[in-house]
């Protein structure tokens, strides 16, 4: 039993850990404005982290492949 | 919502569909053909689903019809709240791309079925698996009941649902359909049949997100007729977050996350895939249907805005789109729903009957059984829980239903410790871990129901503030170190190492070429 073996990933693998930070970290984002084609910030930040999140899993992914 | 009239036109739609998605899944059986006397076959679609069939395939189980009900019916009642299912759905994604390719490459290897069964690879202990396979059936079984609420909901708002025996009729009839196709075309019938649930629900809310807001004058007028009447029920809710939502926001994001893929269902549509890389690839994808899930959280602030009134929460979705829909999208809309319920519950049968055939029936009762007993086995078992769960629901223990679900969460939690430390070989011992899930079980259940009504959950006091805490992370937190503080304790004892079946080789993807 031993450790899995380092993968080519390093460093890279930290960058998943920005959208916890960004998403548990309620009181950054709960805020009314500024708005945003109507919607108040604390939803279109939300889903603004839908794409980002999958972009960063992408930058990942390339780095593992 | 009008009780009694039938509306023909959406009905006739709705039945179209209906039959459409019926004759898909009898006819499944033949897709990709493969030995379905083999459990892998009928219960992992013999793994061969590639990127866009995992795709529509997981996107179908794990954003459920009863999230399409449940999640803008929270939202109406409670504004932002409701909105946690947001974060939730987006932080599970960086979790599966790290986690689930891992438990693929060892389940391919090995030819697991259920997470269960890689714990009794991995640690040689029948009992954890048992615990594993329990604790992923119970949580399981009022999930499947809840798809029936959320058809249920559709097939009143078409009139002809109701109360008493005729008003379940449809439903009934539904469901026994869905249980027969499953049970010849196994996990075929609910992927094939998740291409047109899924397309038609993307439709429908495009439609919805387009049209909705144009007839209630743009979105900034949604938000503040939701904000209005927020503040006019005395604004301990709102369309942002109180002070005292914020810890529990997070931490039913962050517990519910953790939860996510640890049931049954999703599970099994992860191993179902063609390779760890279409994990990957889907962790990248899958979030499209997050923006899809937003945007369906956002119906529960147009119905307030639309001035729906309805007698339950869980009716705003059907009454919306009923007052802005023709007739004849109005049944496009609610077939979209009643099909989306079908898909998932489909899955966490197969998902629910594969952990007891696997984990429960073949080490306990019959270790000889062949491979085609167990896939025999298997089926039958997708019979019994379908059934369980409907009579579950004609006895109107709805309520029961959706606090067990609930609970459901903090239940499967509890596995999360055993199977992922297990992904990385990390040095626990296998009955500390059976400790640490049974007290994280017990703690968990008690917490919940310590104020009488099951509450998701629990204040805790650090210096003199008090946060409400998601029990799911507060009784997971406590397994895990009880996991660490007996694993150390064992070793230190000189307990004996688990009989591990796997090497670390076994979790490593091999390259794409």
């Amino acid at each position: 039993m031993e450790d899995a073996p380092k993968r080519g990933a390093g460093h890279w693998q930290w960058l998943l850990l920005l959208p916890f930070v960004a998403l548990l970290w309620v009181p950054f984002y709960n805020d009314a404005e500024p708005s945003f084609g109507g919607f108040p910030f604390f939803y279109w930040y939300q889903f603004l982290w839908v794409p980002l999140t999958s972009l960063i899993i992408l930058v990942v992914y390339r780095r593992i492949k | 919502m009008s009780g009694g009239d039938i509306n023909w036109t959406a009905l006739i739609v709705f039945i179209f569909f209906f039959a459409l998605v019926t004759v898909l899944g009898f006819f499944a059986s033949r897709w990709k053909a493969g030995d379905l006397s083999q459990l892998h076959e009928w219960g992992l679609g013999g793994r061969r689903f590639g990127t866009w069939i995992t795709w529509f395939l997981v996107g179908g189980d794990f954003y459920t019809a009863y999230t399409v009900i449940a999640v803008p019916a929270v939202v109406f009642a409670t504004g932002a709240y409701g909105f946690f299912a947001l974060p939730y759905t987006i932080i599970v994604y960086p979790i599966v791309f790290t986690i689930m390719p891992r438990l693929w490459s060892v389940a391919r290897k090995h030819n697991y079925v259920t997470s269960a069964d890689f714990i009794e690879g991995r640690y040689g202990n029948p009992w954890l698996a048992l615990a594993v396979a329990f604790t992923g059936i119970l949580a399981t079984m009022p999930y499947i009941a809840l798809q029936l609420v959320g058809m249920q909901v559709v097939i009143g708002g078409l009139g002809i649902g109701g109360e008493g025996l005729r008003g379940e009729i449809p439903l009934v009839i539904a469901f026994v359909i869905l249980a027969l196709y499953t049970y010849s075309s196994g996990l075929r019938a609910p992927a094939m049949i998740a291409f047109v649930k899924d397309i038609m629900i993307y439709i429908v809310v495009i439609a919805a997100v387009a049209l909705i807001p144009l007839k209630l004058g743009g979105y900034a007028h949604v938000f503040q007729a939701a904000s209005d009447a927020f503040a006019a029920k005395g604004g301990a809710t709102g369309i942002t977050l109180k002070s005292a939502q914020m810890m529990p926001f997070a931490t039913l994001a962050l517990g519910s996350a953790m939860a996510a893929f640890m049931y049954p269902h999703t599970m099994t549509g992860v191993l179902s895939s063609s390779s760890g890389d279409v994990v990957r690839k889907n962790a990248m994808l899958l979030p499209a249907y997050t923006i899809l899930l937003g945007l369906i959280a956002m119906l529960g602030y147009m119905g307030i805005a639309a001035g729906v009134s309805v007698k339950t929460n869980t009716q705003v979705v059907p009454a919306l789109f009923q007052l802005i829909f023709p007739d004849w999208f109005v049944g496009f809309s609610f077939a979209a729903i009643a099909i989306g319920a079908l898909v998932p519950a489909a899955i966490m049968s197969i998902g629910a009957a594969n952990l007891f055939t696997r984990n429960i029936w073949r080490p306990f009762f019959n270790r000889t059984m062949s491979p085609q007993g167990e896939a025999a086995t298997a089926k039958l078992v997708s019979l019994v829980v379908k059934f369980g769960a409907l009579a579950f629901i004609l006895s109107g223990e709805t309520k029961f239903a959706i606090d067990l679900q609930l609970l459901g969460g903090v239940w499967i939690i509890q596995t999360f410790p055993a199977v992922v430390l297990g992904l990385y070989r990390t040095r626990f011992n296998s009955w500390a871990l059976l400790a640490g899930w049974a007290v994280g079980m017990a703690v968990g259940t008690w917490l919940a129901y310590s104020s009488g009504t099951p509450k998701p959950v629990y204040p805790v006091t650090i210096g003199d503030t008090t946060y409400s805490v998601y029990i799911g992370i507060l009784a997971g937190g406590l397994n895990f170190v009880l996991s660490v503080v007996l694993s150390f304790i064992l070793r230190a004892m000189g307990g004996v190492e688990n009989k591990d079946q796997t090497v670390a080789a076994d979790y490593e993807l091999t390259k794409p070429a």
